[in-house]
């Protein structure tokens, strides 16, 4: 039912361009009718693009070719999960996966937020409508998921590289990332169209972009899983500019999430915030632009289209458009405080603000340069992983310094005797944890015994923090240890469940200098019977197998892995040949000890014609923190997020009383 | 089914226009405007705002100086300030209440 994909599509738009006149119409001239028949809009843009998505998937499941998407982006071997998955594996399904989102998000957003504030609501409204129309606009005019052709007898198949479980799950959960940052976009512009710059803007939206940030973070790091697994090069991160694009409005909406405490408790960087709310949403536009243009060659850009001037005319249009309305309205955002002492918790958020915009600008300058290059002198160059490594490290370790300095200054100003006292734990732990980790030998590499000494430091400060927490607790109200800590943690959730992030921040620390300061591998042409030594294991290479799954060939060699003269594992990496997609993805074999932390990883990089394999061994060291760290910041993400209904309740007071129920 | 999808499409067009128009339809000819906060609730907004900063920071400092973050010395330069702030929102807000009082007793 093409047609019915196509008029759902035609429909959204003409209600999300309704959305944006009658929405600002509505709010300027404040009929209020109006600007609830832009809500209505929007919810009703939400159906629609609900049941033009209902279609595409019904199409992807019964293989029905007559869609040109489906016979581009599936086969009929292609298993029913992947088959489903395709919706977001071509340009066209990935723009009305935006498409659906944020209108779902926006429906949300209209729905839990209208009694909060009408009159701020009626300017947001309009603004995430125009988002809406240019998604719209471009999967009605530009990238129809609902072109038809003749029916094929079966499809191209889906990219071999994109056919794993992760597939499934990384791409909305980064989508789901990416566009929420349209929330908290649209309310700071709705702030400001409206002169409404008080902190209503930021309440309404500050679980919105807790939100959008943690499926920002977790959708990277299932997307560095899934380069680990499936790309078969030993590494999980490549500083490849789509992986940039993700890191970078997850970068500036962390610094925001910081300098919004600011806002909050001192009425300070009223425009800062401003302002790094549109750099978060600009960035995950251009994260989708750089993806779905086809301008850059990644192992992600699989796709090339027409969209790209667009893309780039639309992301002017937002960028200019939000800073002309922010100058205007300067006068209104002025502060009537100011940083009282350079000493004080104010002032490491706005240190930790500037590192992380600073390491956001210049991997957005490593990601632009090549483009800009190419357009201006013809020139192809790249930038690579020595010139990212360099600002990680210059930026990145003063920043995981400063997350275990931060929680132990006072807000206003600390005196030096207060500094002693409280950094005296911390300071003592890190400096052991550092010479132990010289005499066990891991002073081979510099940034990696720093980067080791400073999260010690951390994690000192989180303990401490936690422990003199719950003991306070505990003494106001004579509560045993367990019920205090839930106390502590329940009473200030987002000051708690902040440290636990920052303890995720330092496992991810902790692994990544692990696995890239530490690591060791070993490349070989083994035959059958043939061994080669890496560390204490030794790997001895028994013979070739090849299997018919449902949509490949998959062969494998066995690899026995013996450590101190014991076989520990039998290991198959392999390759896995796709005959519809004429492709050969590598196959790799990890395995994992859950106690050390390490993985062994195998990977075949060429089968020979003579039953030799060309093949690889890396022991990363450390590297499962990483994806640990990854459940310790959902749990302190949650526990963020988590509503407080005392705080609830306050703010239903103080906004209420502003907002007549209909 | 070609024929099936133009219905449905059709259907869903007459259904979101009809729920557009929900807001029209419900109370034909009446038009309340948006509510719009005037000066003197835009004026008592900030002041809520800055009562609750400086309460909220005297109960945070409180928590700090007793999980010994905050030294004794620190607390005593930092605590009066929060209060004399606490106080003279408060302050502001109540004079703002009553101005408004005699407003409501003297009618618009």
């Amino acid at each position: 039912m093409p047609e019915l994909g196509r008029a759902a599509l035609v429909v959204c738009f003409g209600l999300t361009l309704y959305a944006v006149v009658a929405g600002f119409w509505g709010a300027h001239t404040r009929r209020r009718r109006l600007a609830l028949s832009a809500q209505n809009a929007l919810l009703a843009a939400f159906a629609s693009a609900l049941v033009a998505s209902v279609v595409l998937l019904a199409a992807l499941g019964r293989s029905d070719f007559g869609f040109t998407y489906v016979a581009q982006h599936t086969s009929r071997e292609l298993p029913l999960p992947y088959k489903l998955a395709s919706f977001w594996g071509g340009q066209e399904g990935s723009l009305l996966l935006w498409l659906l989102i944020l209108t779902g998000y926006g429906a949300a957003a209209v729905l839990l937020d209208r009694k909060a504030g009408r009159e701020l609501i009626a300017w947001v409204v309009p603004v995430l409508g125009i988002v809406a129309a240019f998604f719209s606009m471009l999967v009605v005019f530009v990238a129809s998921p609902f072109h038809t052709q003749l029916a094929a007898a079966d499809g191209a198949g889906l990219n071999t590289s994109l056919q794993s479980p992760y597939f499934q799950i990384h791409p909305p959960l980064l989508y789901l990332g990416y566009v929420g940052l349209t929330v908290p976009f649209a309310f700071a512009m709705g702030a400001l169209l409206s002169g409404r710059t008080d902190e209503r803007w930021i309440v309404a939206t500050r679980r919105w972009t807790l939100a959008a940030w943690m499926f920002l973070g977790i959708g990277q790091l299932l997307g560095a899983k899934w380069a680990y697994e499936e790309v078969g090069w030993g590494g999980y991160f490549a500083w490849d500019p789509v992986e940039n694009a993700a890191l970078m409005p997850w970068l500036a909406a962390t610094a925001f999430l910081h300098s919004v405490m600011v806002q909050e408790k001192k009425g300070m960087l009223k425009v800062w915030n401003m302002l790094l709310v549109i750099l978060a949403f600009s960035l995950s536009l251009f994260g989708t632009f750089l993806t779905r243009s086809g301008v850059l060659s990644s192992i992600h850009s699989f796709t090339e289209g027409s969209i790209g001037p667009w893309f780039l005319g639309f992301i002017c249009f937002v960028v200019a458009g939000s800073l002309v309305l922010l100058f205007r309205r300067l006068p209104l955002l002025r502060s009537k405080t100011r940083l009282e002492s350079l000493v004080s918790r104010e002032a490491t958020f706005l240190y930790n603000n500037l590192l992380l915009v600073a390491l956001c600008l210049t991997i957005l300058w490593g990601v632009t340069f090549p483009i800009l290059s190419e357009a201006v002198r013809g020139e192809s160059v790249t930038v690579g992983r020595p010139y990212y490594d360099f600002f990680l490290r210059s930026f990145g370790l003063p920043l995981l310094l400063l997350m275990g300095i931060g929680p132990l200054v006072a807000w206003r100003r600390a005196s030096l005797r207060s500094l002693g006292r409280t950094f005296l734990w911390p300071f003592a732990f890190a400096l052991v944890a550092g010479g132990g980790l010289v005499a066990a030998g891991a002073g081979s590499s510099l940034p990696g015994l720093i980067a080791y000494t400073f999260s010690a430091f951390v994690i000192g400060t989180i303990v401490l923090e936690f422990a003199r927490g719950t003991a306070a607790r505990r003494a106001l109200a004579d509560e045993p240890v367990p019920k205090a800590f839930a106390s502590l943690v329940a009473r200030n959730r987002r000051r708690y469940g902040g440290y636990v992030v920052h303890a995720a921040i330092v496992l991810l620390a902790i692994g990544i200098a692990g696995s890239s300061a530490y690591d060791t591998s070993h490349t070989a042409r083994l035959a059958p019977g043939q061994s080669l030594k890496l560390r204490d294991y030794t790997l001895v290479y028994r013979g070739l197998r090849s299997t018919r799954a449902q949509n490949a060939v998959e062969t494998r060699a066995t690899i026995d892995v013996y450590r101190g003269g014991d076989r520990i594992a039998v290991m198959h990496p392999g390759k896995n040949n796709y005959p519809v997609e004429q492709q050969v993805s590598n196959e790799v074999a990890i395995r994992s000890d859950w106690l050390t932390g390490e993985d062994l990883f195998l990977i075949t990089e060429q089968v020979n014609p003579n039953g030799t394999i060309d093949f690889k061994a890396i022991i990363n060291p450390l590297v499962n923190l990483i994806w640990l760290a990854g459940l310790v910041f959902l749990l302190g993400s949650v526990v963020t997020l988590w509503p407080d209904a005392r705080e609830e309740r306050r703010l239903a007071v103080r906004y209420g009383r502003l907002a007549p129920d209909t | 089914m070609l024929t099936a999808a133009l219905v449905l499409g059709a259907l869903l067009a007459v259904a979101a226009v009809w729920f557009v128009a929900r807001p029209f339809l419900r109370n034909p000819g009446s038009e309340e405007p948006l509510v719009e906060p005037d000066r003197a609730g835009r004026e008592r907004l900030a002041l809520e705002e800055e009562r609750d900063r400086a309460l909220a920071a005297l109960k945070e400092l409180e928590f700090d100086h007793r999980t010994g973050k905050v030294s004794d010395d620190d607390y005593r330069s930092i605590v009066g300030e929060l209060r004399r702030a606490a106080a003279d929102a408060l302050r502001a807000l109540d004079r703002g209440r009553g101005r408004s009082d005699v407003h409501s007793r003297e009618g618009p």
